[in-house]
């Protein structure tokens, strides 16, 4: 079914939008799936609605999938897109505002009626009109009617053929995008075959259906055709943030030779990292689904004490539950990484919509002086390198670690070339295996890096007691002494400052000198790196240096931000980054562009920015 | 039974005790002591997997006054920490040091949720119905209408019947005990370490200084215990007061005092205690009686074996996925599922 007429393209965009309950994440996925085994780039990203089921046919009940594939580096699942796949009016109407100005519309036909056109908030019966999209390569294929036909001998329900229509429309796209019908297929055979064996033909021949009903219209005479990227060499899977993040520990923990232990309480967008450690029990892992986030952190320091490798994982709310634990953990000087997917704030906020304003809540949501290392994630499957690292900081030095991902890179997935082991750096954390040949055990003597020695309960002769009181500096019983005190504040902090050594420097993408620099940290990476990329093409001076490391800050930090002559700080948030960097760098005037919408910056909006600085 | 033949002075930390001269909790810290020993011999505990959780409180601060591996809290956390450490290492003895205000107003939730999971954790709950650490202020277990720093005018609030709630929660093993008592405290705490599940003993302390006296009225000394209250023992009557002359017995669904010989009631009559009912009624309705209505029930009230422990289970799944998975490494574990080359 080789379509010649196929126009090349760098990449595109395709949204695939309708009712919670219409399949879009399912048809989203295995379209970016088959466009990862032809070798395209791509970044996806999930959209749904906070209600499981909110009422059928509103644009509060639509879910949306966005694929972005190319044949270049994709860094982000795009903004606006080339193709809208909508199930209903409400789909057109929710996503009308992300169409590129030539897209192609797919809207299924059969569910303009007058009731659902209502249902959706239209004033008038024409949604096409209203939405003034005449311009557009707009098509109303009767997608129910011809779903229904194609399974009319199959002897179906009528809802379990309707429920195929999801199919179609990906019959629709595997021939508008050139694509081969082969592994969704494969999907549906290996998730219904065994059980159900008429479904999985069903949604087969659906398949079948739309691609052909799409070869023989005349509608659909251009279509696409995305090269394969660049891709280095290797064995490739695709992840998402949460998932990479779980897997991170995993194998921290394995490398470190100890077990995994996660307490933690349910809490949109970060549930997905207990549940997905919870499947793990075969590698050694152990979960504990708490009472409330207290306790899942309270968990995770007992297991901490008692010698596991312990993570506590949440999103904001559950951060400010968490605080007064994380105290303890400075206190106690135990390894911990405590995870925080940022929704939208404050309080319930935003709960499935992404943002950045958890910063300064990590840096300094506590009581008294209380460093722990903070760390940001910047892709869905950079979370696994950054979730190995803040492991191994953790527990080589005996110390809390933030790590900040949010909702985007959560949910959002990408190819990811699968790592070996092998490559990882050693986890060495500074356990105390016997007991001192003379006198007793001193819990709070440090290395040279200043972690203190951890002695889990159980071993021989190394009885010690710790606490949140403070304590002497080296016997770790409880002490009152002023000078002690001092000491301590200060020792806490250098040894959290001591991480300085063991991270990497910064890196500028761009010319160390040039006119502009844009500043972010954490899940705007990708956004920020291709609006500034492309503007180095169109040959803006302009250059991206984006940050990972956020406590300590990376030794060069100061170095990479002098030598430009604007310097704009990008968050989804009203500028703690910002106010971070001004408390740490007085010289330096930074500007600042700030977005909380619940909603990842667009391109097309960084660049208008960037080209207003230069 | 091992023969490791600890003393209490093995149990003894080098830290100067700190509570106020005739505080309670001096006694608890004795009993303590002394069942150490016992529980190492009993159960095959080798003195370094002793490990001691509280929260905080005057009564939190035992874990500095014992030789083990200690951890001091946070306030109502105890539990929860407590669930960490034995689910991470089952092989721990893990005793949990919590006053009532820390495990039942701040900590309410993880105590409850710890009974319920029946994980095999050892609790000291120290009861002297007031908040002593932060002198003075009532308590989930204050007596109704007390004057105190916080009700000047007298609480409006009830008190908890900290047994009642551990029955509630589904509790498998509940024991109160007395300051002044210290043999029944140690036969109590060895009873709770040999029960697999989690354990909660009540241990009725007195505050000296801001809540003197308040279980006097039943514990004061030995010959109103004696009359007031009832040493309950599995297997045998519920016989108390002077020469054993009274007992309990069951009349319209309730419990009554009465003399053995008088109105009637024989020894026959006497009801015997069965702490491994699974039946939580007569259990609730012991752990209920109050003076001056009732003798207050002290002994082991519950012991019910249940199998389902909470960190017996966790590491039984783990052990039985592990023998079975097809994922052996993080290599396997990134090479599951779908994946591709490109070449
Ligand atoms: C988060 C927090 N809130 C409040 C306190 C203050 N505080 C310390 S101990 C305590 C109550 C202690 O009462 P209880 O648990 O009955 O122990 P007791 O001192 O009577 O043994 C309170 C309110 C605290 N330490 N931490
Ligand atoms: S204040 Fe009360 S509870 Fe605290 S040590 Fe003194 S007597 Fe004991
Ligand atoms: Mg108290």
């Amino acid at each position: 079914m080789e379509n010649f007429n196929a126009k090349e393209v760098k990449d595109v965009v395709i949204r695939f939008s309708g009712d919670s309950g219409d399949g879009m994440q399912l048809t989203g996925t295995l379209f970016s799936n088959t466009s990862a085994l032809i070798g395209n780039g791509i970044s996806t990203f999930p959209d749904y609605p906070a209600e499981i089921r909110a009422p059928q046919g509103t644009v509060a009940g639509v879910s949306g999938f966005q694929v972005h594939i190319g044949s270049g580096n994709v860094t982000n699942p795009g903004d606006y897109c080339d193709a809208l796949i909508a199930m209903n009016p409400a789909a057109l109407k929710a996503n009308r505002k992300w169409l590129k100005p030539d897209a192609t519309v797919i809207i299924d036909g059969d569910t303009l009626t007058e009731d659902n056109v209502k249902k959706a908030g239209f004033e008038t019966l024409d949604p096409i009109a209203e939405l003034g999209l005449e311009g557009y390569n707009v098509v109303i294929p009767d997608i129910t009617t011809m779903t229904k036909a194609a399974l009319a001998d199959m002897g179906l329900d009528n809802k379990t053929v309707v429920k195929c229509k999801n199919m179609f429309a990906l019959g629709i796209c595997f021939y508008i995008f050139n694509q081969s019908e082969d592994y969704a297929k494969r999907y549906i055979d290996s998730k219904f075959a065994k059980k159900n064996p008429a479904v999985a033909e069903a949604n087969k021949l659906a398949i079948d259906a739309g691609y052909n009903y799409a070869a023989n219209t005349h509608q659909f005479a251009n279509t696409y055709k995305v090269a394969a990227a660049p891709l280095q060499k290797g064995k490739y899977r695709s992840i998402n943030g949460n998932v990479a993040t779980a897997w991170g520990f995993i194998a921290a923990a394995e490398k470190a030779g100890l077990p995994l232990f996660c307490g933690s309480y349910p809490i949109t967008p970060a549930t997905v990292i207990l549940e997905e450690l919870a499947k793990h029990k075969e590698l050694g892992v152990k979960t504990v689904q708490a009472e409330d986030e207290i306790a899942g952190i309270c968990t995770s320091i007992g297991a901490a004490f008692a010698g596991n490798f312990a993570v506590t994982t949440t999103s904001g709310p559950g951060l400010s539950l968490k605080s007064e634990a994380l105290g303890l953990a400075v206190m106690a000087e135990l390894p911990l990484v405590v995870v925080d997917v940022q929704r939208g704030g404050p309080s319930t906020g935003l709960p499935t919509k992404t943002e950045q304003s958890d910063l300064m809540q990590a840096l300094y949501g506590r009581n008294g002086e209380c460093p722990v290392v903070v760390i940001a994630a910047s892709s869905p499957s950079d979370c696994f390198h950054y979730a190995y690292m803040a492991s191994k900081i953790a527990m080589e030095h005996m110390t809390p670690v933030v790590l900040l991902t949010d909702g985007f890179i959560a949910n959002g997935s990408e190819p990811w070339r699968i790592p070996t082991m092998a490559d990882y750096p050693s986890i060495c954390p500074p356990i105390v295996e016997e007991a001192p040949a003379e006198g007793e055990f001193m819990p709070y003597a440090r290395g040279e890096n200043l972690a203190r020695g951890w002695a889990f309960p159980g071993k021989e002769g190394l009885e010690h007691r710790i606490g949140g009181l403070e304590k002497d500096h080296i016997k770790g019983s409880i002490s009152y002494d002023p000078a002690n005190h001092q000491e301590m504040t200060k020792t806490r902090a250098a040894k959290v400052a001591k991480v300085v050594e063991v991270i990497p420097d910064l890196e500028v993408m761009g010319a160390a000198d040039a006119d502009v620099l844009v500043v972010g940290w954490g899940g705007t990476k990708g956004h920020l790196q291709s609006a500034v990329s492309d503007m180095q093409a169109e040959g803006k001076s302009i250059a991206h240096l984006h940050l990972n490391y956020l406590n300590p800050l990376p030794h060069n930090t100061e170095d990479m931000l002098k030598g430009h002559k604007r310097i704009v700080i990008c968050e989804l948030n009203e500028g703690q980054l910002a106010s971070y960097l001004r408390q740490n760098f007085q010289d330096i005037r930074f500007e600042q562009y700030n977005k909380v919408e619940g909603q990842p910056f667009t391109v097309v909006e960084l660049k208008e920015k960037f080209n207003s600085l230069l | 039974m091992a023969e490791y033949k600890y003393t209490p002075a093995d149990f003894k930390s080098d830290q100067i005790v700190k509570w106020c001269p005739g505080c309670g909790d001096h006694a608890i810290l004795n009993a303590v002591q002394r069942a150490m020993p016992e529980v190492a011999d009993a159960l095959d505990i080798p003195h370094n997997k002793f490990t001691f959780v509280s929260g905080i409180g005057c009564s939190s601060r035992f874990i500095y006054y014992m030789k083990t591996f200690g951890f001091h809290t946070i306030h109502g956390r105890a539990a929860a920490i407590a669930t960490g450490i034995k689910v991470a290492n089952p092989d721990l003895s893990v005793w949990v040091c919590t006053g009532d205000g820390d495990s039942l107003a701040i900590g309410g939730n993880h105590f409850i949720h710890a009974i319920r999971r029946n994980i095999d954790l050892n609790m000291i709950l120290f009861n002297n119905e007031i908040y002593g650490l932060t002198k003075g202020q009532y308590s989930p277990t204050t007596k109704l209408g007390k004057i105190t720093k916080t009700s000047p005018a007298g609480t409006v609030e009830k008190p908890f019947n900290p047994g009642e709630l551990v029955i509630g929660a589904k509790g498998t093993f509940f024991a109160r005990t007395i300051d002044a008592e210290v043999m029944l405290t140690k036969d109590c705490l060895v009873a709770a370490a040999k029960h697999k599940g989690m354990a909660v003993v009540e241990a009725l302390v007195n505050c000296v200084i801001f809540n003197d006296k308040t279980h006097a009225a039943f514990a004061g000394d030995k010959a109103t215990r004696t009359k007031n209250t009832i040493t309950l023992r599995h297997g045998e009557k519920m016989l108390f007061g002077e020469g054993n002359a009274k007992g309990l017995v069951l009349e319209n669904m309730q419990l009554k005092a009465v003399t053995v010989g008088e109105d009637g009631y024989t020894i026959d009559d006497i009801l015997t205690h069965d702490a491994h009912c699974v039946d939580t009624t007569l259990h609730s309705m012991l752990a209920a009686m109050k003076h001056p209505d009732l003798p207050v029930a002290i002994g082991v009230i519950r012991d019910v074996k249940d199998e389902q422990v909470y960190d017996v289970k966790v590491a039984e799944q783990v052990e039985q996925l592990k023998a079975s998975a097809k994922l052996h490494s993080v290599d396997d574990l990134l090479n599951s599922g779908e994946t591709w080359m490109i070449e």
